[in-house]
């Protein structure tokens, strides 16, 4: 099993938990079995089956973008996180 | 939340920062911890204030900022191993309103606390703070600056 680490704001949809522990081979499976046991996530973690472009994925200290996106391969006692890109300003 | 509680020097802080880059934005995040038992539990108090860079490209800075995740990462470690939260964070808007833009609404995230200061002529003059909803909506939250206030939550147990 791997683990994801739930920023702050999403936290509100996993119970409050800020890790999770999940099934997959890959980063795109893992964020499927998220998803899966918390449906409510996935409105803000994916467009359709793209992830969205202000959610970054880090495996250890990489950015997956820069690694293989969600077909990166992970193995047992790899820890994922989500950090939200926070951006904004008047356009 | 429905109401947040910052010292008058936190609130100086933040108005410095965002003075010195005008015409540019600038952001920062927000540590804090729910007040328990005083108004609603979902009120927060701000136990710290972190300037962050903006690295959004350089000809977009006056209207864009953009926090790197590295920033986060650093900020949410933080939090977690002090009994805080990344509660929320702050921008400027140079020379507009301190209300949410169509591109703070798309980037925003729920349960997350967005202050917004108008920077008017290098001049802080106006400071809001609101819940942004993606479908449009946003839902104001009350800051009340009063060194009184926080000096009394503060001396209250934390609760994440």
């Amino acid at each position: 099993m791997a683990s994801i680490r739930i920023p702050t704001p999403l936290r509100a949809f996993t119970h409050g938990k800020d890790r999770v522990e999940v099934v997959g081979s890959t980063v795109g499976e893992a964020l499927s079995n998220l998803v899966e046991r918390h449906p409510d996530l996935r409105a803000h973690l994916f467009n359709d089956a793209d992830l969205r472009s202000f959610v970054n994925i880090f495996l250890g200290d990489e950015d997956i973008r820069f690694l293989q996106g969600l077909d990166t391969e992970i193995a047992s006692g790899d820890s994922l996180r989500i950090v939200p890109s926070i951006a904004g300003g008047l356009g | 939340m429905s109401r947040i509680y910052l010292s008058e020097a936190q609130k100086q802080r933040i108005f410095h920062q965002l003075e010195q880059a005008y015409p540019e934005e600038a952001a920062g995040f927000l540590l804090g911890h729910m007040v328990e038992g005083y108004i609603a539990g979902a009120d927060v108090v701000i136990d710290e204030v972190v300037p962050v860079d903006n690295v959004s490209d350089a000809g977009k800075k006056r209207r864009h900022f953009v926090i790197k995740p590295q920033d986060w990462m650093r900020l949410e470690d933080q939090a977690d191993a002090s009994g805080l939260r990344l509660i929320g964070c702050y921008h400027s808007h140079p020379d507009a309103p301190a209300t949410p833009s169509a591109f703070d609404r798309e980037h925003s995230y729920p349960d997350f606390l967005y202050i917004i200061v108008a920077v008017k002529k290098g001049r802080a003059t106006d400071m809001r703070s609101y819940e942004l909803g993606r479908e449009g909506s946003h839902k104001h939250i009350t800051a009340v600056v009063s060194d009184e206030a926080w000096q009394e939550i503060m001396s209250w147990d934390h609760v994440q």
